[in-house]
């Protein structure tokens, strides 16, 4: 009899969420397990690296890779995972589009470091230890990964066959793509299994024309609960996000904060947002579309929460400093030219 | 060719590029009424004709920076002047945004500009290219795509960024 | 890779390009471009081998996109979208590059980086070009109604012609008459024709033409649609006379105790009633009741005009009139303002009481004016001995207007011979240049030699009323420098006339723009083109004639507005007018019904479709401002012709030089499907 088709599972840059994810399909898992060979998945089964190098190229029919890639072994892995498989699916949003690993992008490798093991209030180290890619003991010489300046997304390293896009993806997606792998009835290539609209067509907020005179924080007001978040100045993706979720966030009074990326088509999903945002401020002189825009601090933490990574510009700009490259935000928050006016 | 090293010494020998989005009616004209007077300006823009400022998809903007550009001009038609009656509010709310949230991302707002000129103002056209380009000269060039290269120790040769 | 196949043409266009832009370099360069099958360079692309090349080589060589690389899409998109649609080729699939406007005529000092930059240009047309889908223009039928907006002998003469040929006008009139500024002159140069009896004829067919709808007192509030089609919002305001009974005798002014400075018609120089008739040959012959003057509606008492008119035609009541009509072209004929004296106190105007201005003297001059004609001081008896006429008032002048009003030297010289005919005083011409163009003029100023008016070149530059020299006391001084002597002159005199310029309406700017025309610097309304298309505007179906698009005088007025009539009614022949389709399309099977777009659309073209939950565009209502296109957050706009790639690749095309210079850069570029 022909063997099962053989599946991996792989964990990157990710808060694991994901790898949830695949078993919150539920008894679906046992068909799964019933259908693949599962010949990968570190953080359910006891495979080691060396056991993946040894496969021959291709042999492994599909790996799931959630994560993004921040360090060298991540990339590692991701090339060799590539190697190995017939189908690499990026599996949720981190692997997709970098996700909240990819707010990394706002900062710097240095930066990252210092907070970490030194300024974060819960750490505890007294000696200032920084983990080193080499540290020499006396055994021998021990190596760690080097840590990137720059979270990339999985396609930025190695073409992906699919997507499923989700923080993390809903079950019924995951099904949805086991059944297309079991099945054999696969999309495209490059494509993304989900849908081609925004979260709005399955919110059943009630919308209207919208003029937004000013944003609210979500601990601002309480949002009329059969309303469009938007309309009442709660910012919410759901315009801009691909539908899938079932509108989760809004749902819950929450707006939705975008963690299934930008629709079908669009490269620059917090672009988006800038002009749809833009386009319907109720404000139209210079110092009012800045007073109106005071109410919307960090927009880039906004609006490219889950797609940083992955955006056009995918990260705060580097500037050279003794030899480090440093993430240089601008301090000052731009206004527009009073003269823009007339 | 000008020597833009004067504003700053990392131009070397190159020049700033600037992506230029034109309305039709009223800054496009601009433009080729500053080229019919002979009006002389730097040659870094690069000018692409849309219907009104209203098309501006910032998705262009940073697709220019992304794609190496240095700075990006929009113009359009006075406030009140659109041929469209308010594309060019539009425009304005959202650079707005736009030059926040690049400031975030380290763009300077010096280099993504927005003014107005009207189709009989080919000399304002050619003072806001020239004062443009002089700002985004002194800023320096910016090679987007080197915030991109990998510098971490012990990087293998070959991995791609 | 794209199977198009891409013909660039480089113009020289004579020496405008190729005296700064190495076309030969460009073409050979472009000839290597992906897609790009033929890359030639030739003298003059626009001339018809030019464009015989251009169509030959899409037939040859199976060309599926041209891109020529030549002047402004002003200027000659339309020239060879013919060439490629004679050829057979889908006329929107034709990109021009701008590299004459754009490249050579502004980097004539750098030929290198101009040459570049025309590289940029048309690498940037040719990526664009490889995007852009096959359209069809609109057809729609041509609505045979003309409105005229503005009644003064420019508007007039455009709607006889019209009207003339046998089609609807409807000429709308701010004022409560037509006739504009000409109905104030007595006379007009250089013949000295009585202004009355060549207007009065033209305004009575005007009021007697079956095809001539006249809306007095009226303003147009709001424009909708495009050539062919446009739909009108006019304000017909209350003239508070129902002209259904009035007969025009005159009974209700007579009577009306209120009395008013008259500001229009008669300049400031004399009165009117609350209710009036702006003057006696007037079209129509009703009057109105200015409601800010007249007593009744200040206290409620008078109602004097009520109880004297004998048809009862006094409507206290009557109401503002809303009425909304369909047109297919518009002319504009609004006119002219004068410049403001008092813009320029050192003249006095204002201040010292016989300096007049030219408006007040045309007005001084007119046989049924204030004075009955006579020319005489502020007093109204005393005739001036010596009169002092200061050209350029407002004109000329950077502080002011930079341009030449065109019209004020012949008015000066006109001036000075009725000042000599009515008074025999003597006349001081100060000119800074005599301009006295076109047929016939030159004679007339030869001729004022003859009379013995005085000119002396100089601008003036004071007006005083402090002597300083003997013979000074109680007299006007004018002080300029003689430039042809060059001296310093005093010359008292009774009586100065400022010839004050012609400036655009206050309201220009937003008139233009309701009508969605330009205005150049000045202010005057813009042509499409100053030589060749001189009363055509930037939007189709929209002409301009007469003074508002630029100081001129009654025969050129009138040769505009005639040459308006002719455009219109060569679209009236055609019967029907192609529309750039350049249209937003939504994408209902992926609008999520969001609804941002739907708040955007300028023109309402967006509608919501409720049941559906998405949103639809109006094609009808579209104009293709692409606002909604970029703002639309689910990417499902299309904006045809500036579509989302075709800007995309543009960009990319522009940048070619810059775009990855640093090779250690490998990315990967796999935009999710
Ligand atoms: C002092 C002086 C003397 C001159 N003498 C001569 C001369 O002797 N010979 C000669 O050839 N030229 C002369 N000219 C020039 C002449 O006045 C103009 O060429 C001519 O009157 C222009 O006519 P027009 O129809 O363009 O404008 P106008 O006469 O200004 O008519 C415009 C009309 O449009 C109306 N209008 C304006 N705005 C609106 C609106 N929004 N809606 C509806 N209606 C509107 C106005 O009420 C007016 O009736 C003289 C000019 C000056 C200043
Ligand atoms: S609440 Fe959010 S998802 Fe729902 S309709 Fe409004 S914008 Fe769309
Ligand atoms: S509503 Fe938005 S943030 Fe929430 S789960 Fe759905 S896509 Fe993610
Ligand atoms: S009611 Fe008014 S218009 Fe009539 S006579 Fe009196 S003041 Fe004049
Ligand atoms: S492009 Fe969109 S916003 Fe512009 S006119 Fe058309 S429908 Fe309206
Ligand atoms: S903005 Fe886009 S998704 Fe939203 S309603 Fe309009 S067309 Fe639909
Ligand atoms: S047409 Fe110029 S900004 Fe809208």
């Amino acid at each position: 009899m022909s063997a099962k088709p053989k599946l991996a599972v792989y964990w990157a840059s990710s808060c694991g969420g994901c790898e949830i994810a695949i078993l919150a399909i539920h008894e679906k898992i046992l068909d799964v397990a019933a259908a693949f060979d599962l010949v990968f998945w570190p953080c359910v089964l006891d495979f080691k690296k060396a056991d993946v190098a040894a496969m021959a190229d291709g042999e492994i029919d599909v790996t799931l890779f959630n994560g993004a890639i921040r360090t060298e072994e991540n990339a590692e892995m991701a090339h060799l995972l590539r190697k190995k498989s017939k189908v690499l699916v990026a599996y949720g949003s981190c692997a997709m589009e970098g996700c909240i690993p990819g707010l990394a992008n706002f900062a710097d490798r240095k930066h990252m470091m210092q907070y970490i093991y030194h300024d974060a209030p819960t750490v505890d180290n007294p000696e200032g230890v920084e983990p080193q890619p080499q540290t020499t003991v006396p055994e021998g010489t021990l190596t760690l990964p080097a840590y990137w300046d720059t979270v990339k997304t999985l396609d930025q390293v190695v073409p992906v066959d699919y997507y499923l896009p989700g923080c993390p993806p809903e079950a019924k997606w995951t099904q949805a793509a086991v059944e297309a792998i079991m099945s054999g009835q696969l999309p495209p290539p490059g494509s993304v299994i989900g849908m081609d609209v925004t979260v709005c067509d399955e919110c059943p907020r009630e919308r209207e024309e919208k003029k937004i005179k000013r944003f609210y924080r979500p601990q601002e007001i309480i949002p009329d609960p059969n309303k469009c978040l938007l309309d009442q100045g709660l910012l919410c993706m759901g315009i801009a996000t691909r539908a899938g979720c079932g509108a989760l966030c809004p749902s819950v009074n929450m707006g939705c904060r975008g963690c299934y990326g930008p629709n079908v088509d669009v490269v620059d999903g917090g672009a988006r947002m800038i002009s749809a945002i833009g386009s319907v401020i109720d404000a139209k002189t210079p110092e009012e579309i800045d007073a109106v825009l005071d109410t919307l601090p960090d927009p880039a933490g906004y609006f490219y929460r889950f797609g940083l990574a992955h955006s056009m510009l995918r990260r705060t700009a580097l500037v050279r400093e003794n030899g480090d490259r440093r993430a240089q935000p601008l301090e000052e928050v731009p206004h527009l030219d009073p003269k823009l006016k007339t | 060719m000008a020597d833009y090293s004067q504003f700053n010494p990392a131009w070397g020998d190159r020049a700033p590029v600037i992506i230029g989005f034109l309305c039709n009616w009223c800054s496009y004209r601009a433009a080729d009424l500053a080229g019919t007077s002979r009006f002389g300006y730097p040659a870094t823009l690069r000018d692409i004709r849309i219907m009104c400022t209203g098309r501006l998809d910032p998705t262009f903007v940073v697709k220019a920076l992304r794609e190496g550009a240095d700075g990006v001009l929009v113009m359009g038609c006075h406030p009140g002047q659109c041929h469209y009656e308010e594309g060019n509010y539009k425009a304005m709310r959202r650079i707005a945004l736009l030059q926040r949230t690049l400031a975030q991302l380290g763009v300077h707002p010096d280099r993504v500009q927005l003014a107005w000129a009207s189709a009989a103002q080919g000399g304002i056209f050619t003072e806001t290219v020239k004062e443009m380009t002089e700002k985004v000269a002194r800023l320096g060039p910016m090679q987007w795509r080197d915030n991109l290269e990998e510098t971490a120790p012990h990087q293998e040769e070959g991995v791609p960024l | 890779m794209s199977e198009e196949k891409v013909g660039v043409y480089v113009c020289h266009c004579g020496h405008n390009i190729a005296g700064t832009v190495n076309v030969e370099e460009v073409s050979e360069w472009a000839g290597q471009l992906p897609n790009v099958a033929v890359a030639k360079d030739y003298k003059f692309m626009c001339s018809s081998l030019g464009q015989e090349m251009v169509e030959e080589d899409i037939k040859k060589e199976g060309l599926t996109r041209v891109v020529v690389a030549a002047c402004s899409p002003h200027m000659h998109e339309p020239t060879f979208r013919g060439a490629c649609q004679r050829a057979g080729m889908n006329p929107y699939l034709f990109e021009m590059a701008n590299i004459r406007e754009h490249a050579s005529w502004v980097h004539q000092d750098d030929k290198p980086a101009a040459t570049e930059k025309a590289k940029a240009i048309i690498s940037g047309a040719v990526r664009r070009s490889l995007e852009l889908a096959p359209l069809e223009p609109f057809r729609a039928p041509i609505n045979k109604t003309t409105l005229v907006v503005g009644g003064g002998i420019a508007g007039i003469n455009a709607a006889l012609e019209i009207a003339g040929a046998g089609y609807k006008v409807l000429l709308v009139e701010r004022e409560p008459s037509i006739g504009g500024h000409m109905a104030q002159f007595d006379k007009t140069f250089p013949t000295l024709d009585c202004a009355a009896c060549i207007l009065t004829p033209k305004m009575f067919d005007v009021g007697n033409s079956p095809n001539i709808e006249l809306l007095t007192y009226s303003e147009v509030e709001q424009v909708d649609g495009y050539v062919g089609n446009f739909t009108v919002r006019i304000r017909k305001r209350a003239r508070k006379i129902d002209t259904t009974l009035c007969t025009g005798c005159g009974d209700c002014w007579e009577r009306c105790p209120a009395k008013v400075i008259d500001d229009v018609y008669e300049s400031g120089l004399g009165y009117r009633t609350a209710v009036y008739r702006p003057f006696p040959q007037a079209v129509p012959k009703y009057p109105v009741i200015d409601t800010e003057s007249c007593i009744y509606f200040k206290n409620g008492r008078c109602k004097a005009c009520e109880k004297f008119c004998p048809t009862g035609a006094i409507k206290f009541d009557q109401e503002d009139e809303v009425v909304v009509v369909n047109v297919g072209n518009i002319v504009l004929a609004t006119g002219y303002d004068v410049f403001d004296a008092r813009r320029i106190p050192a003249y006095g105007y204002g201040r010292l009481a016989n300096v007049f201005t030219s408006m007040e003297f045309e007005r001084m001059t007119n046989a049924s004016g204030p004075t009955d004609g006579k020319v005489v001081l502020r007093d109204g008896v005393t005739a001036p001995e010596t009169v002092a006429i200061i050209h350029c008032v407002g004109s000329r002048d950077k502080n002011t207007n930079v341009y030449c009003s065109a019209t004020c030297c012949m008015a000066a010289l006109k001036f000075a011979h009725l000042v000599k005919e009515k008074t025999n005083a003597q006349v001081y011409n100060f000119y800074i240049d005599m301009r006295t163009a076109f047929k016939d003029y030159e004679l007339f100023y030869t001729r004022l030699l003859e009379e013995g008016t005085h000119f002396i070149r100089g601008r003036a530059a004071e007006v005083t009323d402090a002597a300083r020299l003997p013979g000074e006391e109680g007299k006007l001084i004018v002080q300029a420098e003689d430039t042809l002597i060059g001296k310093q002159r005093r010359v008292p005199v009774d009586m100065v006339i400022l010839m004050v310029a012609m400036e655009p309406r206050a309201d220009a700017s937003e008139v233009a723009h309701r009508f969605g025309i330009g205005c150049s610097d000045a202010g005057f309304f813009t042509e499409r083109h100053p030589k060749l298309d001189p009363v055509a505007t930037m939007t189709e179906g929209i002409f301009i004639a007469g003074t508002c698009q630029g100081p001129k005088d009654i025969p050129a007025s009138v040769s505009q507005g005639e040459a308006t009539a002719a455009r219109v009614l060569g679209l009236i022949g055609k019967g029907e007018v192609q529309i750039e389709p350049v249209r937003a399309q939504i994408d209902e099977d992926r609008c999520s019904g969001c609804r941002i777009c739907n708040n955007l659309c300028p023109y309402n073209a967006i509608d919501f479709i409720a049941e559906k939950g998405v949103s639809r565009v109006n094609p009808a209502q579209c104009k293709g401002c692409g606002t909604c296109v970029a703002a639309c957050p689910s990417q499902v706009i299309t904006g045809q012709h500036y579509t989302y790639d075709s800007i995309m690749s543009q960009i990319e095309g522009l940048l070619y030089d810059v775009r990855s210079p640093n090779e250690k850069v490998r990315v990967v570029e796999m935009e999710p499907a």
